[in-house]
């Protein structure tokens, strides 16, 4: 396996992961409270839809020229990377709010007490639920796995990244009979955020028509250069706002599920 | 708003997110690339710093954002 394809099959296993715990709260929360069998009818669907998705653009991708791939697909991927990459930083800084899965839990658990009273057999609300937050969360990493295994001509192996790390969230939920709180969701995250965004400026410079010194090699400069950058960015705002007056700055403390407020 | 307009704004939500400014700047920092490529001129050191320098603008527009909504 190259240093390209680890890289690939590491970033899509760690994006995936991270949905994947996402998802797995959404389900528990549902499931617990109105229907199990609704609720994984919901992620079966979600789950076909999605490797559905897959199967039908992946070959189409793939069929592009390699150089009209990259630039579309890096210009994308590093699009959708900075993406991930600045509500990182933001979580980080403390200006926006980390994701709580424990609160996620408790209030999509709320919402699904709140929908009405359960009649036997199949429930509606427990299957929408379900469906939709798997295949929300799911298409994040469709886009991933899309734009990785197609760049590389392998989308298997980028799918079967992602199919493990659905395995074992799924397994280490069933563990736990609970939702994966102590998963380090925002640093998996960050770290997803800099392999997206150093592969998509790797890969679109390349499309453009530029070569890279040393070839692959250079992504051994890029990503701990994109990590270094964004590392000191969210430092730098971290230290603006600790150095701001008390009365002035409560981002620090802000509360789960919701935005950063800064008091004037 | 009709169902095509739906779908183009929730891709549009899906890849731009909410800072277009960034992802302009990505499509003309790539253009630049292609520019100084098809001149054959070296065109790798192009998208670095226009990738750092296009977070950091967005970050610091997010943290104004944040002060300004209070």
């Amino acid at each position: 396996m190259s240093g390209a394809e680890l890289g690939l099959a590491i970033s899509v296993f760690l994006a995936c992961a991270v949905e994947a715990v996402e998802a797995l709260t959404i389900v528990l929360a549902v499931g617990a409270t109105r229907s199990w069998s609704s609720a994984m009818s919901g992620v079966g669907v979600a789950t076909l839809t999605l490797a559905a998705i897959v199967a039908a653009l992946g070959p189409a991708l793939t069929a592009l020229p390699i150089d009209v791939l990259r630039v579309l697909v890096g210009g994308l991927l590093l699009i959708f990377g900075l993406q991930w990459l600045r509500k990182a930083i933001l979580r980080a800084a403390g200006l926006k709010a980390k994701h709580d899965e424990l609160q996620a839990f408790t209030e999509e658990a709320q919402a699904a007490r709140a929908a009405g009273e359960r009649r036997p057999g199949f429930d509606g609300y427990a299957f929408t639920i379900s469906f939709k937050g798997v295949l929300l969360e799911g298409l994040e990493v469709v886009f991933i796995v899309l734009t990785f295994g197609a760049n590389q001509h392998r989308v298997p192996l980028a799918a079967a990244a992602a199919g493990l790390a659905v395995i074992l969230v799924i397994a280490a939920g069933a563990a736990a009979r609970a939702p994966l709180a102590r998963v380090p969701e925002n640093t998996l995250k960050f770290a997803v955020g800099v392999m997206l965004s150093s592969f998509g400026m790797f890969w679109g410079a390349e499309g453009a028509g530029a070569s890279w010194p040393g070839g692959d090699a250079a992504l051994l400069a890029i990503i701990p250069g994109v990590l270094l950058a964004a590392v000191a960015m969210a430092w730098t705002v971290r230290r603006a706002l600790d150095a701001a007056p008390a009365r002035d700055v409560a981002v620090a403390s802000v509360k789960p599920g919701e935005e950063a407020k800064v008091r004037a | 708003m009709t169902r095509v307009e739906a779908l183009l704004a929730g891709v549009w939500d899906f890849v731009v997110g909410d800072d277009w400014r960034t992802a302009l700047g990505i499509v003309l920092a790539l253009a630049l690339t292609a520019l100084l490529a098809d001149a054959a001129i070296a065109a790798w050191w192009v998208m670095p710093p226009a990738v750092v320098g296009l977070l950091a603008l967005s970050i610091r527009r997010a943290a104004r954002q944040g002060s300004r909504r209070a």
